[in-house]
């Protein structure tokens, strides 16, 4: 448990917090902590260091949540933000309530290795080696940024349930940025994995080879065609697709959305929404993945939810505000960028369980489409479902053989539709790793899937 | 803490420099209220002041930087230890460094008014029923609107300081309000989404009615909206669309990207990049731009930089460091994420000269193409290396000179560079969206559509 504020000054900060009559109050408690650094042009271009610590209150009063934070974590200055959380929540008045608060122990991640006991010459190795790496797969290689950042994230969270509880959460990533030049122009690789570990996530992951595959993926791309337009048949390869489904189903499933009426999930729990080769996952506590947590940022344990049971949409995701509307208990969906904003739901690790497909079958089985390796940023309507995907690896498929590589593509398509049109599943698995921004906040979220095929997505490319 | 105590705390730190070291600190602090409007009631209401300083410290040509979210002083002083270890695991550069002051005194330093007294005066019940009679009167205003996916408003006062060693300080002060609301309609069991919006420095300049008209035209008009069958056609891009544009096509003009040779326009100063009647320029100094201000992040004074004249490339944008390594001076436009990051370069008012004819005019002059009112994808869709874009659109066509059936789920393809050659004209209605470009109704004579 983190002693962050002690308790007693939790219990009168809530108490101050409930004074004015509100239904409920929470206190969430954050020291961060973290380093980067940037290798770029040949060069050790910046180490930076930051930390930051304060306290977000909330009072919730029938549908209305007041919010105010603050960096001072005295007893004063949380008394004062308390106050004027409850007078943002506009409350009447209210009698006194006493708020005991009962310590629940959580298992936080322990990472083998804290990045901060890691000396900074190590960390700035380990960029040149990569620059390296990058730059020995060829002369059309142009320029190489590499970066780490490791972060160290210490919360409390106590509230008028009683409820007392913490969590560290210790992050690494490792990236790689790459420019090719040649005839056709100037062409970008790029490799990014992160977990939530300590500095041991270099025993997973060898920088050198994050340097190469961003490098040679750079490369491939100088020799690509324009895509091809219209309705086509995707293979997206394991890893590589997840991200779409996190955009195009996951989003839709986030209960704030549902009741807002702004999904097109809303109201088809029981309901054949997808092909019964899809089971959709979300979980927070999934291996040492980049969303990985004990607790979310309103201190529910991490769980395993299974949104969509062999194509039958199973249940939605929940923070606090939105079970207790619903008169059920939140599925440790509640998390926010950090104390200066409210929580919201929010994916951790969303994932499409492995079907039982040799994924050299999928492709050898497909007479003409596309083989994504790598998809880019997304974006999508979750009221119609509509969504954009950025291609940024990937190849035709002609006579059931991976062929040449194709660039300046999007996927254009509808995230229900698409889920229908999932045909064969792999049995294979890979993640990816990446930052879900909502509403201007952000937090680190994975993906995963296995290899899969989709009968027909809008390729927009421009070989028209 | 005002502004001025901001520069006091700035200077302190810079003070502190020893012989043979540069420190530079930058100080922020801003106030900021956001309501939440959700069938007609606050979903939340959050007041919040965020403050911190970031500290860069460069000796022997080797940067380093660390900040903090407090002006607690204990921290301030480590901050400050942090940044000078980080510094000694930098590789030395010998363009690195801070402005001079020199730099601070190139040009004059604009007089802009970006500060509303009045903005402190309203209360919080006035933003408040201001918020919900906005989201009343979208979700009112016809019967095809299903629900107002949300209302908001938002203002905040931003006061920063900047001091170095070199001898620049600098400091300003700025009020920003905002109001949008995002309607849902539906007919014949489609969803649409269209929004509306307002900005000004103080609540008194938000226009409520304009932002219920505008809301209200976008959705309705793309009910029943279908795909086309693919083909090439010429494009009217929304000045919301433009203004995106502008947002991707800025890092071709960054400095600090040519240098690393990374930008669309690396070794074109000069050429013809555009159609001959376009001019494109950066002018933090209008304070009509919402990111107006008068001094970069750097502390030196900004001016307006033209960067496409007569459709020929003049230059890049630079901060002092990047003007050092390509052997010219700072245009004023080092930029900042805040005290939690180094001056990079960047754009804060980027846009076209506006035209003569008015959105209505062009679109009755053209027989036959796509008007985009917005698109999707596009920072995925576009590789700001090679200038490849693919994004998706929804719109309207325009055919025999007017609006006609609505356009869903379709991309629109080109590369930046053919796109401004083709440009072949610009409206008159310059339109900001409270961020770093502003926009103006763009026909591009020809781009790829990718439909059913």
């Amino acid at each position: 448990m983190t002693n962050l504020i002690e308790t007693p000054v939790l219990e009168r900060t809530l108490q101050a917090a409930l004074r004015a009559g509100g239904d409920f109050a929470e206190v969430f408690g954050e020291d961060r902590r973290g380093s980067s650094g940037r290798f770029d042009d040949g060069r050790v271009e910046e180490l930076t260091s930051g930390r930051s610590r304060g306290a977000g209150i909330r009072v919730v009063r029938g549908d209305t949540t007041g919010f105010a934070h603050t960096a001072d974590l005295s007893a004063t200055g949380l008394v004062e933000a308390a106050e004027a959380a409850a007078a943002a929540a506009r409350t009447g008045g209210g009698g006194v309530r006493e708020i005991a608060l009962e310590a629940r122990p959580s298992t936080p991640y322990e990472p083998e290795i804290a990045p901060e006991s890691v000396p900074k010459a190590r960390k700035v190795e380990l960029l040149r080696v990569a620059d390296a790496a990058a730059r020995g797969e060829g002369g059309a290689i142009r320029s190489v940024t590499a970066s780490f950042a490791d972060s160290r994230r210490r919360i409390v969270v106590a509230n008028s349930d009683g409820l007392l509880t913490g969590d560290e959460q210790v992050r690494t990533r490792f990236g790689v940025q790459t420019v090719a030049a040649g005839d056709t122009g100037m062409q970008t690789g790029y490799e990014a994995p992160g977990r939530t570990l300590g500095f041991e996530f270099f025993d997973q992951f060898d920088v050198e080879e994050i340097a190469r595959k961003s490098a040679r993926r750079a490369i491939t791309m100088l020799d690509a065609q324009p895509a091809p337009s219209g309705s086509l048949t995707v293979v997206l390869a394991k890893g590589a697709g997840s991200v779409l489904f996190h955009e195009a189903c996951g989003h839709g499933l986030e209960a704030d959305l549902v009741q807002r009426a702004a999904s097109v999930f809303e109201g088809k729990r029981g309901e054949q929404v997808a092909s019964p080769l899809v089971t959709l996952v979300d979980q927070g506590a999934y291996a040492r993945e980049w969303g990985t947590f004990a607790i979310d940022d309103e201190g529910h344990p991490a769980q395993r939810n299974v949104l969509i049971e062999n194509g039958v949409l199973n249940d939605y995701m929940w923070d606090y505000l939105r079970a207790r509307k619903e008169g059920r208990a939140s599925s440790g969906n509640g998390r926010r960028e950090s104390y200066q904003v409210l929580p919201m739901v929010r994916m951790t690790n969303t994932y499409l369980e492995p079907g039982t497909t040799d994924p050299d079958d999928i492709v050898r089985d497909t007479e003409h489409g596309i083989y994504c390796v790598q998809l880019g940023g997304g974006q999508v309507d979750t009221a119609t479902g509509d969504f954009v995907f950025g291609i940024t690896e990937a190849y035709m498929i002609e006579h059931g053989k991976i062929t040449h590589p194709i660039r300046a593509a999007q996927l254009i398509g509808n995230g229900p539709e698409i889920l229908h049109r999932i045909d064969v599943v792999g049995n294979d698995f890979d993640t990816w790793t990446g930052m879900c921004g909502k509403n201007g906040q952000s937090v680190p979220v994975s993906s995963g899937q296995p290899t899969l095929r989709v009968t027909g997505i809008t390729v927009g490319g421009t070989a028209a | 803490m005002t502004a001025v105590d901001l520069l006091e705390l700035a200077r302190s730190v810079a003070g502190s420099a020893q012989p043979g070291e540069q420190i530079e600190a930058y100080a922020a602090r801003t106030r900021e209220t956001d309501i939440e409007v959700f069938r007609g009631e606050v979903e939340s209401l959050s007041v919040a002041g965020v403050s911190g300083v970031g500290i860069r410290v460069v000796t022997d040509h080797r940067q380093g930087f660390a900040w903090a979210g407090t002006f607690d002083a204990d921290v301030v002083a480590e901050t400050l230890a942090e940044a000078r270890d980080n510094a000694s695991f930098a590789e030395p550069d010998e363009w690195s460094g801070l402005a001079t002051a020199a730099d601070a005194a190139s040009v004059p330093v604009a007089r802009l008014d970006l500060w509303r007294e009045d903005f402190l005066s309203v209360s919080t019940d006035e933003k408040v029923r201001f918020a919900i009679d906005l989201d009343a009167r979208v979700s009112n205003a016809d019967p095809r609107i299903r629900e107002v996916e949300s209302t908001s408003y938002g203002d905040g006062l931003v006061e920063s300081a900047i001091a170095s060693s070199e001898g620049v300080e600098a400091s300003v002060r700025r009020t920003v309000c905002s109001a949008s609301s995002s309607a849902l309609a539906e007919a014949d069991g489609q969803t649409q989404s269209g929004f509306g919006f307002s900005l000004g420095r103080s609540f008194t300049e938000l226009d409520a009615d304009f932002i219920v008209s505008m809301a209200t035209e976008r959705v309705l008009r793309l009910l029943g909206a279908r795909p086309l069958k693919s083909r090439r056609l010429p494009v009217v891009l929304d000045p919301l669309v433009t203004a995106q544009f502008l947002g991707v096509l800025a890092a071709a003009f960054n400095g600090e990207s040519m240098l690393k040779g990374r930008s669309l326009f690396l070794d074109r100063v000069g050429e013809a990049v555009a159609a001959p009647f376009v001019q494109l320029g950066d002018d933090p100094t209008d304070a009509a731009m919402p990111g107006a201000t008068m001094h970069d992040s750097e502390g030196v004074p900004c001016r307006r930089n033209a960067l496409v004249t007569d459709g020929v490339l003049q230059g890049f944008l630079h901060n002092s460091a990047t003007a050092r390594r390509a052997g010219t001076r700072t245009t004023g436009s080092a930029t900042r994420a805040g005290y939690t990051s180094t001056p990079g370069v960047g754009v804060r008012a980027l846009s076209l000269k506006p035209g003569t004819r008015s959105f209505d005019e062009i679109v009755a002059s053209m027989p036959d193409a796509l008007y985009v009112q917005s698109v999707s994808g596009l920072h995925s869709g576009t590789n700001p290396i090679s200038g490849d874009f693919s994004v998706g659109a929804e719109g309207l066509v325009v055919r025999d000179g007017a609006l006609a059936e609505p356009v869903r789920e379709v991309t629109v393809a080109s590369t930046l560079p053919r796109m401004l050659l083709d440009v072949s004209e610009i409206g008159s209605d310059l339109t900001t969206l409270g961020g770093s470009t502003a926009g103006v109704t763009l026909v591009v004579s020809e781009m790829t559509m990718s439909g059913a």
